[in-house]
Formats: structure tokens, sequence, C-alpha cells
């Protein structure tokens, strides 16, 4: 079976350390918030000028003032910082963040990322995307392995404008977790009832299995 | 005005000398941390074919939705435009040109411009649409585009407190483009929701220093709110 939205946090979540600071994008990444391990402690940094993100606020709680990337009212945890727009960029194009997670339309064999544009469709901007695919040390790209239609997303080149070139090693699909080097991807872990042929036929780049596949715990 | 007070009584004050097809930052995220009066008294002045330098450009009856509502803005610099389906029909129809600028770029384009900087290289955008045409350099191996400096001939910022100086300080995320901004203004105007005399602040405290900050007008903030998010 292929895996929920949720199951998909819950997957990304595991590859969180004790003491990581993370950059959440909109969508799937978003969830992780709700499967972070109780045994641990990261702190999520909203690029519009937050380190420590909290919750949801409660109804009075809300505070016009506080809102995350995604402009939703939130919380600031204990130990949380403020900061400009400038320093929030500094510490992404920096390397300071530990994980970034975000999504996209396409990505290829040499690491390059689609995420952004759509030609002909309306384009509504790249927000901070371009900064965290070029700045991250670590990124995770949680996507869809196919389009409706069954046409692969996992490519031998990016056919969509690029958010980034070259610059994506790992990728969790709702089929399979990946990784991309030497100008392929290697499975790593299959979802739990999915085969091995079913990843190799949805994934146009070239793909490299090794003869076990570990299922993955979600 | 008088030497160092920077405080102005009147938003026509705040404002003086700024006119038609003049480059404007303006500072906010979405509607966070926007300087809504000094909005209001653009549209009131009727100034036209601005160059507008912002992240987002608001909705379409609050922020600088209200500048497109009545179409003083030729040119749009930002990072994200998604909520706004005026400035989607004015972007079609050819009549607002917009450069989509990565957010982090823009931040440090007006961080140089404020810090003397002309250019610096990023890795950010490379081999992507927003490097097309300009120069790129390879350092250890990486490649770089190199990303001019933005300044701007008005800097309209918002900010939680200021003394009679100029000196700010900015409230949780309502910060964001607003310091770096109020560095890369010609004119820098503050609209604050508090006003202090001098030394009332406590300068270990102080986001902006009053050398940034060229006039200061206490503002009357709606603080409208894009997403409502509550726990459920």
């Amino acid at each position: 079976m292929a895996l929920t939205r949720e199951q998909m946090a819950k997957r990304v979540a595991q590859e969180l350390k004790d003491g990581d600071y993370v950059n959440l994008g909109i969508g799937i990444p978003t969830l992780v918030a709700n499967y972070i391990p109780p045994n641990i402690q990261v702190m999520l940094q909203s690029e519009n000028g937050l380190l420590g993100m909290g919750a949801f606020p409660s109804e009075d709680d809300v505070d016009a003032d506080l809102i995350n990337a995604g402009k939703q009212t939130v919380t600031a945890v204990a130990g949380a910082a403020f900061f400009s727009s400038a320093d929030s960029f500094a510490m992404i194009r920096g390397g300071h963040v530990d994980l970034t997670v975000l999504g996209a339309f396409e990505v290829d064999v040499a690491g390059s990322i689609a995420s952004w544009m759509i030609p002909g469709k309306l384009v509504k901007g790249m927000g901070g995307a371009m900064d965290l695919v070029a700045g991250a040390r670590n990124i995770i790209v949680t996507m869809m392995h196919a389009d409706k239609d069954g046409n692969s997303k996992l490519l031998t080149q990016c056919q969509l404008p690029l958010t980034g070139y070259r610059c994506i090693q790992r990728v969790l699909t709702d089929l399979a977790l990946l990784k991309i080097e030497h100008g392929a991807f290697h499975l790593l872990e299959r979802a739990p009832g999915v085969t091995i042929e079913e990843i190799q036929s949805k994934t146009a780049g070239k793909l490299i299995c090794p003869s076990q596949v570990p299922e993955m715990n979600v | 005005m008088s030497g160092l007070n920077k405080v102005v009584s009147s938003y026509q004050q705040a404002l003086a000398g700024l006119t038609d097809n003049m480059t404007i930052m303006v500072g906010g995220f979405g509607l966070c941390g926007i300087p809504e009066g000094l909005i209001a008294e653009m549209v009131r002045l009727q100034v036209r074919g601005l160059t507008a330098i912002s992240n987002n450009a608001g909705v379409d009856d609050f922020g600088l939705g209200l500048l497109l509502q009545q179409r003083q803005i030729r040119t749009m610099i930002a990072s994200y435009v998604g909520e706004n389906a005026l400035f989607e029909q004015q972007m079609l129809s050819g009549e607002l040109e917009v450069i989509l600028t990565p957010q982090g770029t823009l931040a440090e384009k007006i961080r140089a411009a404020g810090a003397g900087i002309p250019a610096f290289y990023t890795a950010t955008g490379y081999g992507t649409p927003v490097a097309h045409g300009k120069e790129t350099r390879e350092f250890n191996g990486r490649h770089y585009v190199l990303e001019p400096a933005l300044h701007a001939d008005f800097a309209l910022i918002k900010a939680w407190k200021a003394d009679t100086m100029g000196n700010l300080i900015y409230r949780n995320t309502a910060a964001n483009f607003n310091p770096v901004m109020a560095t890369a203004g010609k004119i820098t105007v503050a609209e604050v929701e508090q006003l202090v005399p001098a030394g009332e602040l406590d300068a270990n405290h102080v986001h902006t220093p009053g050398i940034y900050v060229d006039r200061v007008i206490v503002g009357q903030f709606e603080k409208r709110i894009e997403k409502r998010t509550v726990q459920p």
C-alpha cells in the first residue's frame, strides 16, 4: 500500500535527531511536527523570523504579530527567538539549519528539484524555497512518486523550471525512500506491501535496487 | 522635526516628498508587520507608477492590495504573491510588471543596499530561471549567482516601539523585512504602535538604531490576520 500523508510525515520524523534545528515546508512537511518523537528536542525554524515555532494558539492566545511562513497564527516555545528575514536566511544560506523538509513536483537523478512553477499556470512565486534548497545541508523532499496517470515524477532530468540545481540527496515518496547519488536514484526502503517492481515501473530516472529492500516502519 | 527628533504628527509630513514613479520598500510578511497608515496615505496621495519592493502583495482589500486596486504600482518585486486575485489579473494583462525574487535573496539584496555592498554572490537560484542573464562564478567548486543590491527612495516600515530619536523595537514575527528595509531607504519612515521619549528604551534592546530612521509616526493598527488558525 502507498503511504498516506500522515505515514509519510511519520517516516520523515524518524530522521529527526535530538538537538536538530529543522525547517518544515508547507503541506506534508508541516505534518512532520505532529510526529516528533517525545524523547528528543528539536527547534522548528519558520523563515519569516522565528526559531522555536510551537503549536497553533488557543482562541485567547491568538496574536496577529506571531505567524508562521504559511501566514498561520502560531505560538513560540520556551527558548524561542525572533529575528529579521535577513537573519533568517543567513541561518538558512549559511548552512546552520540541520534539516529541511519540503515538497516538489519533480526531482531528477542529478538531484535537481522543480517545485515552484508550472509554465502556463499562474506563477505565485518561489517564496523561500530556492534559498532553502540551496542552503540546507540536509534536505528531504516529500512527494508523490507518480502523478494520477502513473507518470513518474522521479526523472532523468526535470522538465519543469528548477527550484534548485543538484542539491537534493534524499526523497521520500508515497512508495519509497530513496537516496540520490552518482546520477541515480538508490532505493533504500519501500512502503509496506509495495513491491520493488512497482517502484521500478514508476521511476523514470535510473534506479538502483539492492536485492533486499527493507519495508519502512510506519 | 528638529535635529534628532524624528517624530512627525501627520501622515502628510511622514510621506512628504513621495512622488510618482518612485521606488518604495514596504515592510511586512503577508499582512503581519505592515505600515497600515502609510499605505493608506499612499492611496490618498494617488502617487502612481510606483516600483514596490515587498515580500508579498497584500490581499485584495488590505495591505499593498489597496495600491493595486488603484493601479498605483507599475512594478512589483516580491517573493510570493499568491494571495491576491487583483494582482494576478493585472499581472496577466501586463499592466503590472512582476519580478519574483527568492525570499532570502530579496532580504539580502536589501541588507546589502543598507550596508553599502553593491552586489553579492549567492548559490540561491543557480541553474533556475532566476539566474537567467546574471553573472555566475564558481567558488570552491560551487556555483553562485551575482545579485545586485536593492535601494529605495522611501522605506516604509512598521515597528512596535520607537523613541523620539527613531530607535526601534519590533515585536515577534512582525519584524520580518522591517529591520533590513529600515537601512535601505533614502528616506525611512517608521509607523509605530508606541512612542516614548529618548532614553526610555533600554539601549540593549534596540533592534534598529535611530541613524537609519528619518521619520517616526504613531499609527493605529487593525492588524488583520490572514490565516487565523487555532487549536482544535
